[in-house]
């Protein structure tokens, strides 16, 4: 018998989309559908609709009928689609927002980290940052005087301590605000994605930060796009398609349930898909990979070209497009930024609104990849989706060595050997 | 992984979150578990107030201070106003200090939810933290221009009365008025940003009903009472018989304004209460 932590039962989410409801609402707006309801809703009921129901809003279920129990000093992974209700569960859990229906009980203080560094103000120094990120984090005062020689020394930011933060480098910036919340100590731990900061050094500390919280038996649930960290952080996976639990079980299984659906968004047009995050006044329309030559086979081979063609169906100002390989267990792989540029990148104005991302040479190993894209513009993340595409790369030479698919690497280089004899 | 029935703990609170809807009563006990963040939010907006201004922390001076020379020289020269027998400097100052203090809360804290965004819809705090956290920051420009104000008084040769030691009740009186309609703009800007455009014109308007550049007893008695309807009429009232011995004793007149201060503060935190849940999806 162990302690329950978490019992989540029936919960519901519903929000208004639709005409105006999605920004605010103004004063003279309530006052004209309070005017105008009463005539719409007589409409409806002559109509015959049940009840004379309203149809000013349109609502959609972010999520639906969830029902699940954690117990105490579990560590749970929650996988799912852009919009599949993972950050609104998160926020319904660390009571942000109020679910529509059902309930959540959480046994315990609660902290939570939805998003690195909100609350930290430019003005003020590294020192009073600690302090007010601290409090809002729901730590006391004489607990952050307690941990602040450690917070600093994870952070990595001693000299700069009295330092106004919008003097900081954004590496800086991150890490701090990283270490703070690190250092909270509650029951319950709720993260969202937000691992995925700061250099490759740092991210392993946050990492290693993660286990060691997860080691104490502290209760955590983790967002993650990222499958790998998942399967090396969590013993249970939960994903959560369209608002509603599809798999609950270990892990690996959560996880194999999420990539088999993936493959399957995959064959859906990309235009028409909804798992999609960002602003959106440009978005992905089309994604195409194949090999570049002649009749466009989409057969690729290790050591072979490859080109890959992303159009967006709109122009914002400094606009980008970024894409992910990820191998078929989810790991990320490598990443094409078109806003890095080389000497070799060329302008083709008569192209459309068309990326197009040409390899001479794919140093990918044989085996199954997919594809997430980033559409970037106007500072802000346009449009992202995940699995836009896949790669099937089949047995093929590099420098005329076979490639192998050995089930656990992804890449290949160029390489030579000097052997002690020849056999 | 089906689990087998997990046994509830006995040594941790609980938190139960569900649909609110309606009235509820206001999360007071929270607020009282995060008071330091009240302090640390008052603390980080009077730190920041007055960074990268030439002038700093006069600003919290000059605004009152300006105003009052206008008034002296158009009221108070040009119109004749009638100053109850004090110079009118001094009479127009005493009410212009708490007055700047609850023109300053009711624009900074009615924005306080919407320019805190981010904040609001990813962490969770007592949301009740911003607003008041907001007005309790200008306590401090408050106390500076108190302190300009016992100048003047000195200048022109006012010693205080022995009834200054009503001053705190009134102080009390802006502070529970400037945060009841603070709780109150600041819910609604959430949801109706109409009401950012409307403050200007609000403070404007609500400046010319309180008795700053004039004295109340310009109107006759019986209506006197009716002008207590505006909290700030008692508490710009209340400042002058404190300070400078006026005749205003603390009558009728406020004791309506302070039974409208309190229904303010209280409806407002109801408000408040009902509305918050939708803020982080709102925003």
């Amino acid at each position: 018998m162990s302690d329950v932590a978490i019992n989540v039962e029936r919960l519901g989410k519903t929000f208004q989309i639709g005409g105006r409801q999605k920004s605010y609402y103004r004063l003279t707006d309530q006052l004209v559908d309070t005017i105008v309801a009463p005539f719409r809703r007589a409409r409806n009921l002559m109509r015959g609709q049940a009840g004379g129901a309203s149809d000013l809003e349109e609502t959609i279920w972010a999520l639906e009928n969830i029902s699940f129990q954690v117990k105490a000093g579990q560590v749970v992974g929650i996988i799912g689609r852009n919009g599949a209700g993972k950050s609104t569960l998160l926020k319904i859990l660390s009571g942000i927002s109020d679910p529509t229906e059902g309930f959540a009980d959480i046994y315990g203080r609660v902290g939570s980290l939805l998003e690195v560094g909100t609350g930290f103000h430019p003005e003020l120094t590294g020192r009073e940052n600690i302090y007010l990120n601290g409090a809002i984090l729901g730590m006391k005062k004489a607990e952050i005087e307690r941990k602040l020689d450690e917070i600093v020394a994870f952070a990595e930011v001693d000299k700069f301590l009295d330092t106004p933060v919008k003097h900081y480098s954004s590496g800086m910036y991150v890490r701090l605000a990283f270490s703070v919340a690190a250092h909270l100590e509650p029951e319950i731990l709720l993260v969202d994605e937000v691992l995925a900061v700061g250099d490759i050094a740092f991210q392993r500390k946050c990492l290693g930060k993660m286990d060691d919280v997860a080691q104490q038996g502290r209760t955590v649930v983790f967002v993650s796009h990222n499958m790998g960290l998942l399967q090396q952080l969590c013993e249970r996976g939960i994903f959560l398609q369209q608002g509603s639990v599809h798999t609950d079980g270990t892990i690996t299984e959560a996880v194999d349930a999420y990539l088999q659906t993936l493959e399957r968004a995959i064959s859906q047009d990309i235009s028409k898909r909804t798992d999609r995050k960002g602003v959106g006044q440009a978005k992905l329309v089309y994604a195409e990979v194949t090999n570049g030559s002649n009749g466009h086979s989409s057969i690729l081979k290790t050591g072979q070209p490859a080109r890959f063609v992303f159009c967006v169906d709109a122009f914002v100002p400094g606009i980008a497009c970024n894409f992910f390989i990820h191998d078929a267990i989810g790991q990320p792989v490598t990443s094409f930024y078109s806003r890095v540029r080389g000497p070799q990148d060329s302008y083709d104005p008569n192209n459309g609104l068309q990326f197009v991302c040409e390899l001479d040479e794919l140093l990918l190993l044989p085996g199954r990849y997919r594809i997430d894209v980033a559409i970037v513009g106007d500072n802000k993340l346009q449009d992202f989706i995940e699995a836009a595409g896949v790669l099937e790369v089949g047995d093929g030479q590099v420098d005329g060595r076979p490639a192998q698919h050995d089930g656990k690497a992804s890449v290949i280089m160029r390489h030579r050997w000097t052997l002690p004899t020849k056999s | 992984m089906k689990e087998t029935t997990l046994t509830i703990p006995s040594n941790l609170p609980r938190t139960r979150r569900e649909p609110s809807k309606g009235w509820a009563w206001p999360k007071l006990r929270e607020l009282w578990e995060f008071r330091e963040l009240v302090y640390f939010f008052a603390w980080r907006d009077i730190k920041v107030r007055y960074r990268q201004t030439v002038m700093g922390v006069l600003w919290a001076i000059i605004q009152p201070f300006f105003t009052m020379v206008i008034f002296s020289l158009f009221f108070g020269r040009l119109a004749n106003i009638p100053s109850e027998g004090v110079p009118y400097p001094v009479f127009s100052f005493a009410a212009l200090v708490p007055w700047t203090f609850f023109a300053n809360a009711l624009t900074q804290a009615s924005n306080s939810l919407v320019v805190n965004t981010n904040m609001v819809k990813k962490i969770y705090f007592p949301r009740l933290a911003l607003p008041i956290a907001t007005v309790l920051a200008g306590v401090i420009d408050f106390a500076l221009a108190f302190v300009v104000l016992l100048g003047i008084m000195l200048y022109y040769g006012f010693a205080p009365t022995t009834n200054i030691v009503w001053l705190p009740f009134f102080v009390l009186l802006a502070l529970v008025t400037s945060i009841g309609v603070s709780l109150w703009l600041s819910a609604m800007n959430v949801q109706f940003r109409d009401v950012r455009y409307t403050i200007p014109f609000l403070t404007q308007a609500w400046l010319f009903v309180t008795p700053i550049a004039y004295p109340s007893s310009l109107l006759p008695e019986p209506w006197r009472i009716v002008y207590g309807l505006n909290p700030m009429a008692g508490v710009v009232e209340g400042f002058r018989w404190a300070l400078l011995g006026t005749d205003t004793a603390p009558g009728k007149m406020i004791l309506v304004s302070v039974l409208v201060a309190f229904t303010l503060f209280i409806s407002g935190a109801f408000y408040f209460r009902r509305m918050e849940q939708s803020f982080a999806d709102v925003l």
